[in-house]
């Protein structure tokens, strides 16, 4: 069964502990989550929940490119929009695939469909990571 | 690459429980106990929607 989720306050009614206050600019580990996978949490110094976020969210786009599944690069259709818009997740590791050349123009086996949903997944799970990233350096989780 | 439809589930699974873990609860005990569970459902619910479909498709 799933555990509880997250609490604002622990049951003991005193509030939730929230990190000193930081100087700098708040949205650099969102940005940085954003471009790099797992690093918007290397930056607050979570290095093992860093180092397992990027190799999730990096190795199913890696798979996903092995699979020959596609890298959107334009939309004729709203799903193609879609797709490019979750490709564009990925941040840093979407543009460098594309400047290399690497992914299929079209989809032409069954596993390479499986690879165009890795990659969109992939840059979905990336946007979940950089929020986490944001959320733990505001103090709205607790670090 | 060309894995099987099975281990791509396997792969997807993996791959999203962990970050599902990590992001959704605040203690590793927890981030683990989640991801297993997420895991579980991911992998539980694509054998079972299997199994619908080849009962659909007779």
């Amino acid at each position: 069964m799933a555990t509880p989720p997250n609490r604002v306050a622990p049951a003991g009614g005193r509030p939730a502990a929230r990190p000193k206050a930081q100087g700098g600019f708040v949205y650099l580990p969102l940005i940085a989550g954003w471009l790099v996978p797992g690093a918007g949490h290397f930056l607050l110094r979570k290095w093992g929940r860093g180092a397992l976020l990027a190799a999730s969210i990096l190795g199913m786009f890696i798979l996903g490119l092995a699979m020959q599944g596609k890298l959107y690069t334009g939309g004729h259709d709203i799903l193609e929009i879609l797709s490019l818009v979750g490709d564009l997740c990925n941040g840093l590791p979407y543009f460098v695939s594309r400047a290399l050349g690497v992914g299929a123009d079209q989809v032409q086996m069954t596993t390479a469909d499986w690879g165009s949903r890795f990659i969109v997944v992939a840059g979905l799970l990336n946007i979940i990571a950089a929020v986490d990233a944001h959320n733990l350096r505001t103090g709205r989780k607790p670090l | 690459m060309q894995p099987s439809h099975f281990t791509s589930v396997l792969l997807f699974a993996l791959c999203a429980s962990v970050v599902f873990g990590i992001t959704m609860r605040d203690t590793p005990r927890r981030m683990f106990r989640y991801g297993l569970y997420c895991f579980a459902l991911f992998v539980g619910s694509a054998i079972v929607l299997s199994w619908v479909m080849f009962l659909i498709a007779r």
